[in-house]
């Protein structure tokens, strides 16, 4: 049974254009995933690429419960993702904001959450601690506010908070986004010892094409909601005739992966 | 992670409506002097309206200056604690919005009914505590005579009055996914009309027809009556079953008709995307 199996998958929006019919405000679709299908077996770690607007966000937000599909289908370890409390206890999640209630310590945020997957008071002493220091975060700091933490501190404490609950797929938006050379590559280097460590199936969605080749077993390109496609990176840069990843980026899409969508258009 | 079946997910249940409580204590602690300025804003606002017994007096009107003063004082800590259970039940999505956090929130394998019942829980200990110190404060102030009040009766009044209004709660606390920036403020509304329909200064009787109808079918009027012969006349809990029965009828119908109204709300927010926060 895959991980991840995702068939015909298709997701759109409505979104305002500005103008009026009558006393309604006019809405055209918008479609964020046109019908993808793909795989991924258990214990890969597989990262998307896409441009702001492909429909990296949206993918993950389906196979989170957070968003419902217009068409096609999901599942997760053979739960569809429409059986939304099997799911949930076995995803996790890290995006581009490492959201948390900033009055509250990262402590008090990690309690929070792992409340919801059912960790006691008891269960949650010891293992905050444990977790924290494993990614990093400097003890002495367990009690500040989030909101006086830089950001990669705050993705540190992002990334315990996945890890806590023990998803057995985590999916990682945009992880890295934002952050400073030296946080990103301590983010990169956990993500790696969770993969050693961890019987963990990754999605890595990204604009990284470096940390996509450093990290993922196969790499697979999103356009405009059409994943066109999926592959260890020495296949694709092959089927594409190209000497990187960029290159096959741009073989595959006709656009420089500089070149990005406005970002009201990321759903 | 826990085991599976009808005990362990009882037990996961619980765990997380004790981490919905957990993290509103939280927030308290450290929001804890905002709370202050608000609360002594919440008994200025209440000595407003229970001077107006004095004013009465001083302008000639006959009246029982404590006894009004203390039928007002009653309207005044209903409407203070109707709008903290309210305000609390808003921010399960208006806050964590705000923050950020809500797809985290909504994510995690909690039922949503549990969920909301750990907000409400947390509002009605939170809004009792918050009333009884109002009450006190105020009443203090005006040096009231209340040897006879039967305070558990009026605190019993109170709390079955509020599995109504964290039904009618959580009808408005979906309110801001379908609209971010103005559906907080429906609360209030939804506050506002209830409490006007209920008598929360005056008696029912002196309201039109119509309204008089729908004072009928609100928790406030069966509250504030309630709490009233308690404090005022002493009432035992036999002398009020009249008010607590319809309470627990409309609680038993609300509760549901809100949780309902949630899911819906919450199905809306994850087919057009709007739980996001920027969305």
């Amino acid at each position: 049974m895959p991980a991840v199996e995702v068939k015909n998958l298709r997701k759109e929006f409505r979104r305002s254009d500005g103008r009026r019919s009558g006393l309604r405000r006019r809405r055209e679709r918008v479609e964020a995933l046109r019908g993808i299908s793909f795989e991924i077996e258990r214990g890969e770690c597989v990262a998307i690429l896409g441009q702001n607007g492909s429909g990296k966000s949206t993918l993950v937000r389906l196979l989170s419960t957070l968003l419902l599909h217009d068409g096609g289908s999901a599942t997760l370890f053979g739960h569809d993702v429409s059986d939304t409390r099997a799911v949930r206890r076995l995803v996790n999640r890290v995006s581009v904001e490492a959201s948390f209630f900033k009055k509250m310590s990262s402590t008090e945020n990690l309690a929070y959450a792992a409340r919801f997957y059912g960790l006691t008071v008891g269960q949650t002493r010891d293992r905050i601690p444990e977790i924290l220091e494993r990614v990093g975060f400097p003890a002495a700091r367990r009690n500040e506010a989030m909101e006086d933490l830089s950001r990669g501190m705050q993705q540190k404490v992002a990334l315990a908070r996945a890890l806590l609950t023990q998803p057995i797929l985590l999916l990682l938006d945009e992880p890295t986004t934002g952050l400073d050379p030296r946080s990103k590559l301590e983010v990169q280097d956990f993500i790696r010892e969770i993969r050693a460590t961890h019987d963990a199936t990754i999605l890595l969605c990204t604009h990284d094409l470096d940390e996509a080749e450093a990290l993922a077993d196969r790499v697979g390109i999103l356009d405009d909601g059409n994943l066109l496609s999926l592959e260890p990176v020495d296949d694709l840069k092959r089927r594409y005739d190209a000497d990187t990843l960029e290159e096959a980026f741009f073989a595959a899409t006709g656009k420089a992966f500089e070149d990005e969508k406005p970002e009201e258009d990321e759903k | 992670m826990p085991g599976t079946g009808a005990a362990a997910t009882l037990r996961h249940e619980l765990i997380g409506l004790a981490g919905v409580f957990e993290r509103n204590v939280y927030l308290v602690k450290r929001y804890i002097w905002w709370d202050v300025a608000f609360f002594i804003w919440t008994v200025a606002n209440t000595l407003t309206i229970v001077f107006i017994a004095k004013g009465i007096e001083a302008g000639g009107g006959q009246i029982d200056v404590d006894e009004v003063t203390t039928i007002l004082l009653v309207g005044a800590v209903v409407w203070a604690y109707l709008g903290i259970i309210f305000e609390i039940l808003t921010e399960t999505v208006a806050w964590e919005r705000w923050e950020g956090t809500i797809e985290y929130t909504f994510m995690a394998p909690l039922s949503r009914p549990i969920h909301l019942f750990g907000m409400g829980l947390f509002a009605i200990v939170y809004g009792v505590i918050r009333a009884i110190l109002l009450f006190a404060v105020v009443a203090l102030f005006f040096h009231l005579e209340l040897a006879h009040a039967n305070y558990a009766a009026a605190l019993l009044v109170l709390v079955v009055a509020s599995i109504s209004f964290i039904g009618i709660g959580m009808m408005t606390a979906v309110l801001p996914l379908i609209s971010p920036e103005k559906g907080t403020q429906l609360g209030f509304v939804a506050q506002g009309i209830l409490l006007v329909v209920s008598g929360v200064y005056y008696p029912v009787s002196v309201l039109p027809e119509w309204m008089q109808a729908l004072a009928k079918i609100s928790p406030a009027t069966y509250a504030l009556d309630g709490i009233r012969d308690a404090i005022i006349d002493g009432a035992g809990v036999g002398a009020m079953w009249s008010n607590i029965w319809p309470l627990l009828i409309i609680g038993v119908v609300s509760v549901p008709l809100g949780l309902e109204v949630f899911r819906r709300g919450e199905r809306y927010a994850k087919r057009h995307g709007k739980l996001k926060r920027s969305g």
